[in-house]
């Protein structure tokens, strides 16, 4: 049996709540067959809530879920024909690798001949061969990762849905499985929804990431553009803007503002209009050391890491704020250092965050 | 941990440098001294039990007259004592089977949270504490030949006699299905919220309904729990002994193996052959369920992936 393909999934207005906590609020979503589209947010955000709404093992509070013209939302797991990678797994534990492989393709009363030669085909992707024969507790946890996937795509399912798949992997393992899934999303054409916590994971692998907050979407894009544009000061910190500090509002105008305060004058970019407080948000990779130009931090440095090719350092403005900023020249503790930062590359954020979405336009 | 003495030892132990301490050698070995603790227990075991068992073993040796084994003889040449294994066994196997079956379904049905689970739990386990002089009671006054069922059947001219359902097999039958049904069921629960419900969702999603997840998923996972809860029931069962009195026939079709032992020792104060007769139920009984266990070593026994 061939799963049925589809062009888009839509969700539209997918809530859950359990009881008066609402756990996901009003999330629309439209997926194109073939995308790669990570969930992306801290624990407890909802993005889990969301995945196992999809799946259909969570029944929706509120919203639809389409596939192409079809609602899918009251139809039963088993009958939505996806594939799914939980966090810890779930192997079936009395089940050889093969076995458990092959499951998919039983329940859906694939013939013998058939079902050995999609296994052999999916064990030889994953390369599991030599380990067939053993039982999932057998097996190391990169392993085990491989038998969940195989499992999860050997009938081909139109959407694959993983959850956090790779949390419970040391970091060098980490980065290869990245690799490993990236690439059979692209050679198996598959539409993956990917649930994670780290955000290199997911700008590393996605097409379109979806930001969530205690169950609100906070931006849908690109890597490209949640990386460059956050959309407002809790996106920025979650791409990479470590350094959020609070200034008055000096002067504002369409799309640009002054910051003042903390004996620093900051000029950036702003996403809506802002007065009285704001925020400012620096990549530590944006800052460089050295007297040139506008945006000048004067700052002490107090910790100095090595990252190899260049320094982490963790510095303290004259007020006394924390500051972090990458540079390949040598810092050295107690180093008093004049920094500056590109006009573009300062992003400001009124200073009470918005809950609410912000329409942006990818 | 943090104690820091002159010779800069980390331990508090006054442990001579240089050399691991004997908790340590111990370790090392296997051996956990903590343990030892249990040394007075074993042996209070050892004289609880097992003397008594040995002290009964040679009594049924020694016969008030005949040979070594006169007593097995007896017992195996006289069909009324003989029969009383196959009686025993008659209740026992069904009544401990119909309890293990009974309880998959239900228990598989309580196993997730929701409203009033406790309750439920609490009502289901209940006549495990009502004792079975209450529960035999309860059936005579229910099951008896005025009893409201035989009343109900009469009534509605469903039956032209008084159905017989206590004095005979079936009462003892009822009884051991009303106390075991409780204890087969918490451990078949438990046993089955040992297993991790994201393997059934995972098998869900690839596609199988409810009734190939029971079969290729919770069961085969279940089953060496179910063959420990069988055995536990029929070893409870197989004991019977005042129920076969109270709401059986203990001269004739429920004559079980307890009650010939309890005859021959206390009624005709042939000690000896008391214990030979205990002996013997303590065999069938390891026999069963040696059977049972073999079958289990056949099953897949690791980890089931949940949280008990």
């Amino acid at each position: 049996m061939q799963e049925q393909r589809f062009s888009e999934l839509r969700l539209d207005s997918v809530s859950r709540s359990f009881g008066e906590q609402a756990a996901l609020r009003e999330l629309s979503l439209t997926v194109q067959a073939g995308e790669f589209i990570a969930l992306l947010g801290p624990s407890g955000c909802g993005k889990t809530t969301a995945l196992n709404c999809i799946a259909g093992l969570l029944p929706l509070t509120g919203g639809s879920i389409w596939l192409d013209g079809r609602r899918v939302d009251d139809v039963p797991p088993e009958q939505r024909g996806f594939g799914m990678v939980f966090q810890n797994y779930a192997l079936f534990p009395h089940m050889t690798v093969r076995d458990n492989v092959a499951f998919g393709l039983r329940m859906r009363k694939v013939s013998g001949a058939e079902i050995r030669r999609r296994v052999d085909e999916v064990m030889q992707l994953v390369r599991l061969e030599e380990h067939a024969k053993k039982l999932p507790p057998q097996l190391s946890g990169g392993q085990q990762q491989r038998v969940a996937i195989a499992r999860a795509i050997v009938y081909e399912p139109p959407l694959v849905l993983m959850d956090e798949p790779l949390s419970n992997l040391d970091a060098q393992l980490r980065l290869t499985m990245r690799t490993e899934i990236r690439r059979l999303h692209q050679a198996l054409h598959l539409t993956t929804i990917y649930v994670t916590h780290d955000q290199e994971e997911a700008l590393s692998m996605a097409d379109r990431l979806v930001v969530l907050r205690e169950g609100v979407v906070q931006q849908v894009g690109t890597p490209e553009v949640l990386y460059a544009n956050p959309t407002n000061r809790y996106v920025a910190g979650f791409m990479g803007y470590r350094n959020i500090l609070e200034f008055d509002v000096a002067e504002a105008s369409d799309g640009h503002a002054v910051l003042q305060g903390k004996g620093v004058q900051l000029t950036g970019r702003t996403f809506e209009p802002v007065e009285g407080r704001a925020v400012a948000a620096l990549r530590p990779d944006d800052i460089a050391v050295g007297d040139q130009g506008s945006n000048l931090i004067e700052v002490t440095a107090e910790v100095v890491e090595y990252h190899g090719r260049e320094l982490l350092v963790d510095a303290r403005l004259p007020g006394g704020e924390q500051l972090f900023f990458r540079t390949e020249q040598r810092v050295a503790p107690g180093d008093r250092v004049t920094l500056t930062v590109p006009e573009e590359r300062v992003l400001i954020y009124p200073a009470d965050a918005p809950r609410a979405p912000v329409e942006v336009v990818a | 941990m943090t104690a820091t003495t002159p010779s800069g030892t980390a331990t508090g132990a006054p442990a001579r440098t240089g050399q691991p301490s004997m908790r340590q050698r111990l370790a090392e070995r296997g051996i956990d001294r903590v343990l030892l603790l249990l040394l007075p227990g074993v042996v209070f075991l050892l004289l609880l039990f097992i003397y008594p068992f040995l002290y009964g073993l040679q009594l049924s040796f020694a016969p008030l007259k005949g040979g070594l084994l006169s007593n097995y003889e007896t017992f195996f040449s006289d069909p009324y004592l003989r029969d009383t294994i196959l009686i025993t066994l008659g209740l026992g196997v069904p009544a401990a089977l119909l309890n293990v079956l009974v309880s998959v379904p239900i228990a598989y049905r309580m196993r997730g949270a929701y409203r009033g689970k406790r309750t439920l739990t609490t009502l289901l386990v209940v006549p495990i504490t009502l004792g079975t002089v209450l529960t035999a009671e309860g059936l005579i006054l229910y099951l008896g030949p005025s009893g409201w069922v035989n009343k109900l059947l009469l009534d509605f001219h469903l039956v032209q006699e008084p159905v017989s359902l206590v004095h005979n097999y079936w009462g003892v039958f009822f009884s051991l299905v009303i106390t075991g049904f409780p204890f087969a069921f918490l451990l078949v629960l438990s046993y089955l919220s040992g297993i991790d419900p994201n393997l059934e969702k995972a098998a869900a999603i690839m596609g199988a309904g409810w009734r190939q997840r029971f079969r290729y998923i919770t069961l085969p996972l279940l089953a060496p729990g179910l063959a420990i809860t069988f055995c536990l029931s029929f070893v409870l069962a197989f004991s019977v002994f005042p129920s076969a009195n109270l709401v059986g026939d203990p001269a004739g079709s429920t004559h079980v193996i307890s009650i010939a032992a309890f005859h021959a020792a206390f009624e005709q104060f042939d000690y000896p052959m008391g214990s030979a007769i205990a002996m013997i139920m303590g065999a069938v009984m390891l026999g069963v369920i040696a059977i049972v266990l073999g079958w289990r070593g056949t099953l897949y026994r690791g980890a089931t992936g949940g949280k008990g």
